[in-house]
């Protein structure tokens, strides 16, 4: 004991806690400071692009007040304005966009990781990302001059049968039981961009959910079917239930999208400046293709209003895709790592 | 008949001082007689078939199929006051899943039903997402072709060319001059820019870094529109002109982050054990990277960069917004205008004139090849994970390995022979290869 004693106290004295020292040189510590200077040029930039936006902006939220949510017309230069209408025009184009793309994702991104055999999954993996890639102005161009024309008889036929019980399907102005009632009614309305836009989210939705999907665990997996589930059990109570952060977060992001797109929008639709919930009914707006249709011969203090909507329609973006990438990194984490 | 004994044995195997009871006695006599009355169970066991796809089924959906065209056609001939290739396809592809459901629910019970119903709902789906992009595809070459016919398209820009002037005047190639100086300039901020950003992401983990990469992901899906919309209000703000830099500046804000985001994701797959090995031969952290972890993930980067690009160029709305349009060649990206292939497409088909809708088809269909293109280069160089080499790659790390051999045994060499005569180390052909090879 005596012993013992006698050593402890010198003991604690000498096995003080090492300082680990790491001596950056000065290539090192320039790389660093290089490095993190990139970092911080692109935060930087990211946020300029808010700011700038903010402050030429500023002048037309000022004079419009509250009214900028609320109001529906667009007259800028007699001071009545607002995003009412474009805003809620954005969102009818990107909701029916995404009622549109989450089926056709979801099933083709099941498709490839389960029911594709080996052989040609490459290929429609590469096929789908080239989709993603291809320009929104060819999206727009095939939505325009292909699409509308085959789908006003599908408008005539939902606005007929389903328009009576479903409000969102009816059209005012037309009457099913005339007979010389014209399709042009049904042109140019949110329904056709919503369609458009839906196939250009859609590939990248779709390669999202692929991802997470092909990421469900393969004892898993194996263990339901082991258990006599059918493929499409094994589906539901495994792959699913997986990939449920990849579902949302890559609907999430098809949204955010959604909400962003210009061209086809801007081709396909009719500009009005009236909060237009009836989808199937020509005319619709949004924040992107107001931008596009007036930037040009807008004078200083319209300029300014489009910057506000501008960003508003950045904001709102931000929040969407903020929410949709936290989601999809949640719905990875764990299954990084080298 | 010796078959069935053998298979039958083991019910008969009682043990001998264990009076049979009456249930079991009545087994072994069933099963006995089962065997007996069965000989075609005998014989080597067949092989079972694993196939995924069923004779049954495939009759069932053709059946279904017929049925529903057939009932479909009745309806929209005859019953109802229908119309529109469209409908005709949704109604009869919804009897057909009614009746396929009700074909496989006569023999199968419900998880089965579900199964196979679930089965061709995915296979409808992904054939349609894909017939639907396939569409798009082929209807814009398809309009694309009358004016790529002509020779001029590509060699002339459109100031020559009237609102009337057919599609034997005027060409694109301004909007081919106009693109590839944008994305140089585009790419010349973009490419140092992100990958420095990607690189100081994996290398320097941290708060600052997470928030970066926060930013950065959520600036992945920035609206294009906004980005142009940014550089317009600089230009407001500090009174310039529209102009090639302009646009080129729209195009790399659009671009940088995801040039950055993908970079990022490539560089974290480089293996830590590359790196922890530079570590540990006393490289400091930029040698690191500049000679271990850049060069493993340089296809995925060259990959990062091109898909990038891909996007950066297709974009019209940035350019809409910053550049103005011009059917003139305009090489100064500095001053006066200037005009890009998806601008120069929307210009067109703004047209009421026929001609101009199909140059711009022409221009679209010249736009998706140069992003086909570059597209089919990214898989082509990235198709590998890093570390991964292409067989020349292999070839030239192979002999740079050889040559360190050789190096190396010639140091050997050389110090055993410098003890004699401390001469220069002889040429790498004399010495013998390493016993290894």
């Amino acid at each position: 004991m005596a012993l013992l004693s006698e050593f402890a106290p010198s003991e604690a004295k000498t096995d003080s806690p090492r300082t680990l020292s790491t001596r950056v040189d000065r290539p090192d510590a320039v790389f660093r400071w290089v490095a993190r200077s990139g970092g911080t040029i692109v935060v930087t930039v990211m946020t300029l692009v808010g700011l700038f936006l903010l402050i030429r902006g500023f002048e037309a939220i000022q004079v419009a007040g509250p009214n900028f949510i609320t109001e529906q017309a667009w007259d800028p230069n007699s001071r009545i304005f607002g995003i009412a209408a474009v805003f809620m025009g954005t969102v009818f184009i990107a909701l029916t966009a995404i009622f549109f793309a989450i089926p056709l994702s979801f099933g083709t991104a099941l498709y490839i990781s389960e029911y594709a055999p080996e052989r040609i999954k490459p290929l429609l993996v590469t096929t789908v990302d080239l989709m993603a890639a291809i320009p929104s102005i060819v999206y727009g161009l095939w939505g325009f001059f292909f699409l509308s024309p085959i789908i006003l008889p599908l408008s005539q036929w939902l606005a007929t049968f389903i328009g009576p019980w479903f409000p969102p399907f009816s059209v005012s102005g037309f009457d099913p039981n005339d007979p010389l009632a014209t399709l042009t009614v049904f042109s140019a309305s949110t329904f056709i961009a919503g369609i458009v836009v839906a196939l250009m989210v859609a590939p990248i939705t779709s390669s999202i959910m692929r991802e997470v999907f092909q990421q469900a665990p393969l004892g898993e997996r194996e263990g339901a079917l082991a258990l006599g589930a059918t493929k499409w059990g094994m589906i539901t109570s495994v792959v699913i239930p997986f990939g449920r952060g990849g579902i949302i977060g890559g609907t999430m992001l098809g949204l955010g999208r959604s909400l962003g797109e210009t061209i086809a929008v801007f081709l396909i639709i009719s500009p009005v400046f009236v909060i237009q919930p009836l989808i199937l009914e020509k005319g619709g707006n949004s924040i992107s293709a107001l931008i596009a249709l007036r930037y040009n011969e807008a004078s200083g203090f319209e300029i300014s209003a489009l910057m506000a909507a501008g960003l508003a329609l950045f904001i709102v973006t931000l929040i969407v895709n903020f929410g949709a990438s936290t989601i999809v990194a949640r719905s990875r984490s764990g299954s990084i790592g080298d | 008949m010796t078959d069935v004994l053998s298979r039958t044995e083991p019910a008969t195997h009682t043990p001998p001082d264990a009076p049979l009871t009456e249930p079991e006695a009545a087994l072994t006599k069933t099963t006995w007689t089962r065997a007996g009355n069965e000989p075609e169970a005998a014989g080597p066991e067949a092989r079972r078939s694993t196939a995924t796809i069923r004779a049954v089924d495939i009759i069932r959906l053709i059946g279904s199929a017929l049925a529903a065209v057939g009932f479909t056609s009745w309806l929209f001939f005859f019953a109802l006051p229908l119309e529109g290739e469209i409908g005709f396809v949704l109604v009869s592809y919804g009897v057909f899943l009614l009746l396929f459901g009700i074909l496989t629910a006569f023999d199968e019970n419900r998880p089965t039903v579900h199964d196979r119903m679930a089965s061709v709902v995915m296979h409808s789906l992904a054939f349609m997402l894909l017939l639907a992009l396939f569409s798009v595809v082929i209807y814009t070459f398809g309009r694309g072709l009358e004016p790529l016919g002509f020779i001029n398209f590509f060699t002339e820009d459109m100031s020559n060319a009237g609102p009337l002037d057919g599609l034997d005047r005027g060409g694109v190639l301004h909007a081919v001059v106009g693109t590839l100086i944008m994305i140089t300039i585009a790419l010349i901020l973009t490419v140092p820019l992100g990958i420095l950003t990607a690189i100081f992401l994996t290398e320097y983990p941290g708060p600052f870094a997470r928030f970066v990469r926060t930013v950065v992901e959520a600036m992945t899906a920035l609206p294009s529109i906004v980005a142009g919309l940014f550089v317009y209000a600089i230009i407001v703000q500090f009174g310039l002109t529209r102009s090639g830099f302009a646009a080129a500046c729209a195009i790399t804000v659009m671009m940088l982050p995801i040039v950055v985001r993908s970079a990022d994701v490539v560089l974290r797959l480089v293996p830590s054990s590359l790196k922890e090995a530079a570590r540990a031969l006393g490289a400091s952290t930029w040698r690191t990277v500049w000679t271990v972890t850049m060069p493993t993930a340089r296809s995925g980067l060259t990959t990062a960069v091109i898909l990038g690009t891909a996007r950066g160029i297709g974009e019209t709305s940035p350019v809409l917004l910053t550049a103005g349009a011009t059917t003139f060649f305009n090489f100064n990206p500095f001053s006066g205008p200037m005009t890009s292939l998806p601008l120069t497409t929307f210009t067109f088909v703004k047209s009421p004139e026929l001609n101009f809708i199909a140059r711009g088809f022409g221009t679209a269909a010249v736009l998706m090849v140069v992003v086909v293109i570059l597209f089919l280069a990214a898989r082509a160089i990235g198709g590998r994970g890093p570390g991964q080499l292409s067989p020349r790659q292999q070839r030239r790390r192979t002999s740079a390995s050889r040559d360190d051999d050789y190096r190396f045994r010639a140091r050997e060499l050389g110090v055993v022979r410098g003890a004699k005569s401390p001469g220069r180390a002889p040429p790498p052909e004399s010495i013998p290869p390493s016993k290894e090879e």
